[in-house]
């Protein structure tokens, strides 16, 4: 369509387009209703900049979610894009039905702690399985917010709930169940740490395979208070993170040489780069085993490590393994998928 | 031999000495595992072969190796190829049932047995045909670890002799069967021959029981309706197929799979124009479904009670958010786990209306593998016109069991993809509104993800929302939209495959039945003419929702009769539903809920009753 290839003449002349010709403002949503200062919200504008960076068409995104807090908002990104809220804890379906009937779209699927580690580790364990091309997005706030704060199979053992209640139940660390299960591109971060998430859903975008990253994105009503461990403070205290991650996106080129010995370049699949740059240890984000370690060792110290914890550019994704045609399966007509009538007499001459 | 010497007089023929021929049941009892479904399909095969009408019925345990099985051919030149109450020809190869499987025979009754059983001690008004299996299987299959398998091969052969089947048409079914695998079929083959000549040297044929070649056969096919309902899903066009392991609806996905790798692959590229995906449970495999539907996918997923059950939540968004699917429910016995391979039609009004809240759904008919075909193709057209989940109600009977069918016809109507706006119509219409009923019909108009236009984008919510997609909690877009969900119902009533009605002039009885029942019906409806004088009318359901077709037939009858195979008369409550209560009275129930196929017998003799004949 012509009409938007370049930005509508009401946004004036002065805004700045991407490398489509869109402005920022087709990557917005609608205004947002969850409470102010809401870690989702952060992450919805982390993603609109993301998709603008990357120069996405929203029409070949579509944007689906479970049932909670985390899945109303991709109502406030990317309106332009197709949406699908689902029933709680079985987004991962719809999301997995959609890319196969169009394997050209690009699938994101926004979740929450409650919507994924309880009624949804079911689909979840068995996404992560497929390794779907799917950007699969853990709002993580260790409760159920739209139900009013009860504890989440995420809250760690000894947080303290507004009324006193104390979790005494072990957390399912959702990044660990991913690597186990053979995700390949497994990250945590944390709503407030605006570059590091901003880096880390940029390469989003490039992995064609399955994308699960789990955001610490703190609820200001029922989980920020003292004895939280997934409140701003808490995070402020104890974020680790494992590197500092630079982006750089296949369209442009590349000015800073990377540092020996300082500093990791992994190619992804679109041929972006993503530097992780060493901070305290030195991360090797290609070993299981070691991603699984330190996750352990973090959890032993309640620490939270953030960055990428575990990248696989090199197994194949469902859709290859199902050996798919390229074009959109939803587009087939009677020619291609229907078999012509010698197939029909045929069968029917082996049934007589 | 021996024993049919005494057999008194007035049991040594059911027809008084006269031959029977091609009218007669076999029950065949075997222990599950033992490899007795080669035995019998060579022996449905045959009769086939010879053009008799034949049909045949697996009873079969939930259970991989070691319970009891029966298999039931039953042949009728009639062509009344329900299933038989009564078996002419019982064949004893399970030590465990023997004993009860000669007591439960009606006088008059043919067994053949394995000898050292000595069932012919139990009665002695039976045709008894003692065959000394083990040692005929012997010589002929030197391998032991193979005999408990051949040994069933045996049977046929008795049967060869005893029936008069044609020696010929069971070389050829017996080799069409095991296809390329040459050795083990000349290995059965000789089973089958060392039978033949036993039962010529030993046995001395006192039963009435014969076949006789017959022209049934012309161009037909012989094929289970879960295969059936594959084919209909590949000529449909189906793109996206999920799926989880359920008897009795398996095997529809599983021949789809083997079908769509051959008939299904991208002559130039060499990949696949469909994806197949064995779900983690039935919650995911409507899930992909419903997102393929969304899609524009042609998507479709098979199943049976406990997966329907579970589909529920699902289903209902497919129908408040409009998303074309397709759902084959191949119906066993419930409730819970019910009678896991057994037969039933007791999913019907828990389907109709799948999930909370206000919510039907078009059901589908089938009673044949032709209609299993035609429907199933229907099914595709109508799902994406109404732009809701359709289901096709098969029963394990129809799925799982082989039937003889005509050829099925090849499409050649276009798929129907209902309405949806490309990225052209939108800019010539500048947008559009997802739920607004623009042509009084109840259907909107929906775009797909991926249009390239700013304005294709909607929002799909199982929460409330109002004609543009919006979340909405507004009375009125509330009822607007549920009552635009009636009106699409409502359309859909002229949509759906109409009833076959064939009315008998006169007549004050009308029979209304469904799916396989139709096989039992139209025979009670010959025995009601043939044994009571009573004239009846025939009316077969073909879907949900009913049209205007189903009143005027009840009106036209004093007393209707809707027979169909659950407890609790679903169909008949689903119609009081629907026609006016005026009729109600009119309408009466036979029902049968027992796992077995309905049978003739039992629906006339309740219909009898209820008559107080």
């Amino acid at each position: 369509m012509s009409a938007v290839q370049s930005p509508p003449a009401s946004a004036g002349p002065a805004k700045k387009t991407n490398r489509i010709g869109l402005d920022i403002v087709g990557y917005k949503g609608s205004k947002t209703t969850l409470c102010a200062g809401c870690g989702h919200n952060a992450i919805s504008e982390r993603i609109v900049e993301a998709f603008f960076d990357m120069g996405v068409a929203p029409w070949r995104v579509v944007k689906l979610s479970g049932i909670g807090c985390s899945s109303k908002s991709p109502a406030y990104f990317l309106g332009m894009s197709h949406g699908f809220n689902a029933v709680h804890g079985r987004m991962p379906s719809v999301a997995t039905g959609a890319v196969l009937a169009n394997r050209t779209l690009l699938a994101i699927g926004v979740s929450g702690d409650g919507d994924t580690a309880s009624i949804g580790i079911g689909q979840f364990v068995h996404l992560m399985r497929r390794n779907m091309p799917i950007i699969y997005i853990i709002e993580n706030n260790g409760c159920y917010g739209l139900t009013k704060g009860q504890f989440s199979a995420t809250a760690d053992i000894g947080s303290k709930l507004k009324t006193g209640v104390v979790n005494d139940l072990p957390p399912i660390d959702t990044c660990a169940l991913a690597i186990e299960l053979g995700a390949t591109f497994v990250a945590r971060s944390f709503s407030g740490d605006k570059k590091q998430l901003s880096a880390l859903l940029h390469a989003a975008i490039s992995h064609k395979g399955t994308v699960m990253l789990d955001v610490i994105s703190p609820c200001v009503t029922f989980n920020d208070h003292e004895g939280s461990t997934k409140s701003y403070s808490y995070m402020k205290d104890h974020e680790e993170p494992l590197h500092d991650i630079d982006f750089v996106p296949y369209f442009e080129d590349i000015e800073v040489e990377i540092e020996p010995g300082t500093t990791r370049d992994v190619v992804m699949h679109d041929g972006s780069h993503l530097r992780l740059k060493k901070l305290a240890d030195d991360y090797d984000a290609s070993n299981k085993i070691t991603a699984l370690r330190v996750l352990d060792e973090a959890a032993r110290k309640g620490e939270v490590v953030t960055g990428l914890l575990y990248l696989d550019t090199s197994r194949d994704n469902f859709l290859d393994l199902l050996n798919l045609i390229d074009e959109p399966l939803a587009h087939l007509d009677e020619k291609r998928a229907r078999p012509p009538e010698s197939a029909l007499l045929e069968i029917m001459e082996e049934l007589r | 031999m021996s024993s049919v010497e005494t057999l008194p007089a007035q049991y040594v023929s059911s027809s008084g000495g006269e031959p029977v021929v091609n009218d007669f049941s076999i029950q065949v009892a075997t222990v599950n595992g033992s490899g007795s479904q080669t035995a019998n399909i060579v022996l449905l095969r045959s009769l086939f072969q010879m053009g008799i009408p034949v049909s045949a019925k697996n009873l079969f345990p939930s259970n991989i190796a070691g319970l009891p099985t029966w298999y039931t051919i039953r042949a009728n030149k009639r062509g009344f190829i329900g299933r038989k109450k009564e078996t002419d020809v019982m064949v004893c190869m399970n030590p465990e049932t023997a004993q009860e499987d000669v007591r439960n025979l009606n006088p008059g009754a043919a067994v053949v047995y394995d000898a050292p059983l000595e069932l012919n001690k139990l009665r002695s008004d039976l045709h008894f045909y003692p065959v000394p299996f083990d040692k005929l299987v012997a010589p002929v299959c030197p391998d032991p670890k193979l005999r408990k398998l051949v040994r069933n091969m045996i049977y046929d052969g008795i049967l060869v002799q005893l029936l008069g089947i044609e020696i010929e048409e069971v070389h050829k079914a017996l080799f069409k069967q095991f296809k390329k695998k040459v050795k083990a079929a000349e290995l059965n083959w000789k089973a089958v021959q060392a039978g033949v000549e036993y039962a010529r040297q030993n046995l001395t044929k006192t039963d009435p029981y014969r076949v006789e070649r017959m022209d049934a056969k012309g161009n037909k096919i012989i094929i289970e309706g879960n295969t059936a309902a594959a084919l209909g899903s590949i000529f449909a066009g189906v793109t996206v197929v999920t799926w989880y392991p359920i008897t009795p609806s398996s095997s529809l996905c599983e021949t789809l799979i083997e079908y769509a790798r051959r008939y299904r692959i991208d002559p130039e590229t060499g990949k696949a124009t469909f994806a197949i995906v064995q779900a983690e449970d039935e919650l995911a495999s409507i899930g992909m479904a419903i997102g393929a539907g969304w899609a524009g996918a042609r998507s479709m997923t098979s199943t049976a009670g406990p997966g329907i059950s579970l589909m529920s939540e699902f289903v209902g968004l497919g129908y408040y958010a409009e998303i074309p699917t397709v759902i084959f429910d191949v119906q066993r016995v419930g409730p819970s786990t019910g009678l896991p391979t057994r037969t039933s039609q007791g999913d019907i009004l828990s389907t109709a209306f799948l999930s909370h809240g206000d919510t039907k759904h078009p059901l589908l008919f089938p009673c044949n593998p032709e209609e299993c075909f035609e429907m199933a193709m229907d099914a595709f057209d109508l799902a994406e016109e109404l732009q809701t989940p359709v289901f096709v109600m098969l029963d394990l009977d129809l799925g799982m069991n082989y039937w003889m069918a005509e050829p099925f016809r090849y499409p050649t109507r276009p798929f129907k993809r209902g309405k949806v706006l490309t990225a052209e119509d939108l800019e010539r219409l500048g947008g559009f509104a997802r739920y607004k009923d623009v042509d009084g019909d109840g259907i909107g108009y929906r775009t797909l993800p991926g249009t390239e236009h700013p304005q294709a984008a909607y929002f799909v919510r199982g929460s409330g929302h109002n004609e543009k997609a919006n979340y909405s909690e507004r009375p009125d877009d509330y009822i607007r939209n549920m009552d635009r969900l009636n009106r699409k119902f409502e359309t859909a009533r002229s949509m759906v495959p109409r009833p076959v009605v064939d009315l008998t002039p006169g007549a004050r009885i009308g029979l209304i039945g469904a799916g396989t029942t139709h096989w039992a019906l139209v025979e009670s409806r010959d025995q009601l003419q043939s044994e009571c004088g009573i004239a009846a009318s025939y009316f077969r359901l073909r879907a949900f929702p009913f049209n205007q077709e189903l009143t005027d037939f009840i009106r036209k009858h004093e007393r209707v009769y809707v027979v169909e195979q659950n407890r609790d008369a679903q169909l008949l409550d689903l119609m009081r539903l629907d026609v006016e209560p005026s009729l109600h009275p009119r309408l009466r129930s036979v029902r049968y809920y027992g796992g077995l196929p309905i049978d003739a017998r039992t629906i006339t003799e309740d219909i009898i009753q209820q008559e107080g004949l």
